[in-house]
């Protein structure tokens, strides 16, 4: 698995490729890749600045990815989310999954954002015209995660 | 014994501190140690970080109020999280 927070953006074509390469019992990759928007709840988004948690962002993430890989037949699996300060239409947050069919690439792929959208420890400010304002969680992103609950 | 508080976001701004090195007792919970930094930085330290939301992890892993602190401990606080 690869895991990265970082600054810099990043190419998804390299990534899928890359993901494509780990070897040939790759039948399918899936990807997301999230972007700023220009707008929130109505109101106008000049830029967004992300923060982090270094050493338990990434141990969240690898905790992600490892349940991902238990759950599907993941072969391989990237994540790449950005942090400090992000303007309108830039990419955030690359998420790409390799498996040997494509159920398991896009049901791993859409698990990993979901869990990571409420698990992991981003926190996202919007820079509005009324000033900074640091996002609250949305309901539907944790419905999109309590989904894929397992019945314990 | 000697721990280190992190605080991260909204947290971080509102109490205007990314963090202390700080003492409690032996054997404290998290709940005893937001008493004791309450106490040590002012009530707003224990009204911000006793509210509902906010979340804890010693050592980046998620904790209760109840987890039992020891030396050394790195104890996070921040509120939900908002990322990907």
């Amino acid at each position: 698995m690869r895991i990265c927070v970082q600054t810099e953006d990043f190419d998804s074509g390299a990534e899928i490729i890359r993901l494509a390469g780990q070897s040939n019992g790759v039948g399918a990759v899936n990807s997301f890749v999230g972007f700023v928007r220009d707008n929130n709840e109505d109101t106008h988004v000049g830029s967004l600045f992300l923060e982090h948690y270094p050493g338990m962002t990434e141990k969240q993430i690898e905790a992600i990815l490892g349940e991902a890989e238990q759950r599907w037949a993941v072969l391989s699996a990237t994540v790449i989310h950005r942090v400090g300060e992000l303007k309108p239409g830039e990419q955030i947050v690359f998420v790409g999954v390799a498996s040997p069919h494509r159920g398991d690439a896009f049901d791993a792929c859409e698990f990993i954002i979901d869990y990571l959208k409420t698990r992991a420890t981003f926190w996202k400010k919007e820079s509005t015209p009324d000033g900074f304002r640091w996002l609250e969680t949305r309901q539907t992103d944790v419905e999109s995660a309590d989904k894929w609950k397992q019945p314990t | 014994m000697n721990i280190k508080i992190v605080l991260f976001a909204s947290l971080r701004e509102t109490l205007d501190s990314d963090g202390l090195a700080f003492e409690v007792a032996p054997a404290s919970t998290v709940a005893s140690a937001i008493g004791a930094l309450g106490a040590s930085c002012g009530d707003a330290w224990l009204q911000v970080l006793s509210e509902a939301n906010v979340l804890t992890a010693v050592n980046h892993t998620m904790v209760d109020d109840n987890h039992v602190l020891v030396e050394g401990d790195e104890l996070a606080f921040f509120p939900p999280v908002t990322g990907g």
